[in-house]
């Protein structure tokens, strides 16, 4: 028989103790954060956001002035990024659930792409500056938003891959033998099934592209005026937030505050509507 | 009514034209097949032309200063003078100190997460620690430099400065002027940044443990932690190595949370209270202000061999995961 050690045995229990409450911690430590963020937004941006701020253009430092020029040149890019970038992942997507099942194309293509999800984004950034703002001459919102499409196009192909791959392959099979042609499968089956969780990468790349800052650094640039051009040099909101945090003026740093509180509600916003949709479409695996 | 197979004139018609339209949607499959071809195919265009831009961008620079370009620690834009050094290791000590933080905190998340914690309480706490890989960059950035540098300012570096910062040997690294921003400061907003998506990785990778292996060490009398220990952790490690690299890659990469808080300094010093410089912050802050060739090529260069250390990490990480759902993939 083996000897009841009391002393191990407790000691067993002390360490495990102590490791699960550290693991609480842990968890306890990521939330302050996370709320200590969100408080610092919404105890500084909420007195700087008035009408104004979606009425008035970026102000010269020491006048009053809003983000209208800034928030629609984020909108104008962002959609552009969007229409761009979306169908090419949708495409790439298709491609790596439905017909590269063999090949050495599919496997080298997700590989790629999942590093290219995580890449630095402002390599990506000074790629485009390479080919689309220095060989013409002058930055461009067109520049920019291209920028933006190519974070896009990772996330579109990674969660759309997911998504297609989760509809089960009886829906498939059973269209076929309707005699249903192999685009119409997926086009009318296949995307139909999978539709919530496509919606879902879509509303999380366009909540990645809303914040990011680094790829327009040095292709839209930033532009104090209105401007609808995509030829010229845009605002975005986020270039807007970087050059006022940075700078001296308080009013432009109140300003700052308010875009900061406006992109965060958005993002958060747009990832919380993802994931209710995505609960409802098919769960995962 | 005759049988429908009896009636010619009623089955030939439609079989004609049943041909024609065979042909043309073999025509669109054909179409929509290579269309998607295509796309896939443009991904790994997109990196090769990238990789391309970068090395033609960098050629000046390569050109003027050799290899020794990533050894120089030089920065004199006046006299066109470059070297990677500083913002190397600034990169690689930030993104160290991240994981440093780290990696404890997104393993207790997930130990948390997929052991301890009440199944009400998983969704909406998976969904608060992913919320933080949600909040953009720039306002972790703004945060720390308004909120949290002069935090650290008064409560944290005067601490620092005291108690680490008479230990033998490591002693210089902590000592420094209390100013909120710098290398430490950076390193720590950083940490959390990444606590996203390493926990969440390494929550996944916990949860493909089979829960027989995981009972029957519980019933041999093994708490919780033993299990986590001797079952849990030895059946996902190379998915946990992974979710490190993942986050590294993160970390190397990050732009503007560093870009507000490390202070743009190009000097070496042994402190980490002191400002410093990351790749990534240097071809943020100067960027647009390049004028020359050698200073937009050498900036160039240095993105690029952020595009290289990346590229070989995020690589890694994934080698790894890939070996995981292998593995994975036999026993099941």
């Amino acid at each position: 028989m083996i000897k009841f050690d009391r002393k191990r045995y407790l000691r067993r229990r002390i360490l495990n103790a102590t490791v699960l409450s550290i693991s609480v911690l842990n968890v306890a430590f990521a939330l302050v954060f996370l709320f200590w963020i969100l408080w610092t937004l919404f105890s500084h941006g909420f007195s700087y956001l008035n009408l104004s701020v979606f009425t008035k253009m970026t102000p010269p430092p020491g006048n009053a002035g809003g983000l209208l020029n800034a928030i629609a040149g984020s909108l104008y890019m962002v959609t552009v990024a969007t229409l761009i970038g979306t169908p090419v992942g949708i495409l790439a997507a298709t491609y790596l659930a439905e017909f590269g099942k063999n090949g050495w194309l599919a496997p080298t293509t997700r590989f790629i792409n999942d590093i290219l999800l995580s890449a630095p984004s402002i390599v990506i950034g000074l790629f485009i500056y390479a080919i689309a703002v220095h060989s013409v001459g002058h930055f461009s919102g067109w520049a920019g938003a291209l920028a933006l499409s190519l974070i896009v196009i990772p996330v579109v192909v990674r969660t759309t891959e997911n998504m297609l791959q989760l509809v089960p392959s009886s829906l498939r099979e059973a269209a076929a033998a309707l005699g249903a042609p192999q685009w119409k499968v997926v086009v009318m089956v296949v995307y139909r099934a999978a539709r919530a969780g496509m919606l879902t990468g879509l509303l999380l790349a366009v909540a990645r592209i809303s914040g990011e800052t680094a790829p327009l650094l040095f292709t839209a640039l930033n532009n104090q005026f209105w401007n609808s051009d995509l030829n010229g040099p845009m605002s975005s909101l986020a270039v807007v937030i970087f050059q006022f945090a940075m700078s001296p003026y308080e009013d432009w740093q109140h300003l700052a505050w308010a875009g900061a509180l406006l992109i965060t509600l958005f993002v958060l916003g747009l990832n919380i509507l993802a994931r209710s949709l995505f609960r409802r479409g098919p769960t995962s695996s | 009514m005759p049988p429908l197979f009896f009636n010619h004139n009623y089955t030939t018609m439609p079989i004609f034209s049943q041909e024609a339209s065979h042909k043309r949607q073999a025509m669109f499959d054909l179409l929509f097949r290579s269309l998607t071809r295509v796309c896939a195919f443009g991904v790994l265009a997109l990196l090769a032309a990238i990789i391309v831009s970068l090395v033609d961008g960098s050629m000046p620079a390569i050109h003027a200063f050799g290899l020794g370009f990533l050894t120089s620690s030089d920065w004199d834009p006046v006299n066109d003078k470059f070297g990677a050094l500083v913002p190397i290791i600034g990169t690689l000590i930030t993104s160290g100190i991240a994981l440093l933080i780290g990696i404890p905190v997104s393993f207790g998340i997930a130990l948390f997460l997929t052991e301890l914690s009440p199944r009400i309480l998983r969704r909406p706490l998976g969904i608060a620690i992913e919320l933080l890989a949600g909040i953009p960059s720039i306002i972790y950035g703004m945060w720390g430099l308004f909120v949290f540098a002069p935090f650290a300012a008064d409560h944290i570096q005067p601490w620092i400065n005291d108690n680490l910062g008479n230990l033998p040997l490591i002693g210089v690294v902590f000592q420094g002027p209390a100013m909120g921003i710098g290398m430490l400061t950076a390193s720590f907003i950083l940490a959390i940044m990444v606590i996203p998506f390493t926990s969440s990785v390494m929550r996944d990778v916990f949860e493909i443990v089979p829960p027989m292996l995981k009972e029957s060490a519980y019933g041999l009398g093994a708490t919780t932690w033993e299990v986590v220990r001797n079952i849990v952790l030895p059946y996902t490690k190379v998915g946990v190595v992974g979710g490190i690299m993942l986050g590294l890659g993160r970390a190397l990469g990050e732009t503007m949370a560093v870009t507000f808080v490390i202070g743009n300094a190009h000097e070496l010093s042994a402190s980490l209270l002191m400002p410093g410089n990351t790749i990534s912050s240097a071809l943020a802050n100067e960027f647009t202000e390049a004028v020359g060739d050698i200073y937009t090529s050498s900036l160039i260069t240095l993105g690029m061999t952020l595009f290289v250390i990346t590229f070989v990490v995020l690589a890694l990480a994934k080698l790894l995961l890939l070996r995981l759902s292998a593995r994975e993939g036999k026993q099941t």
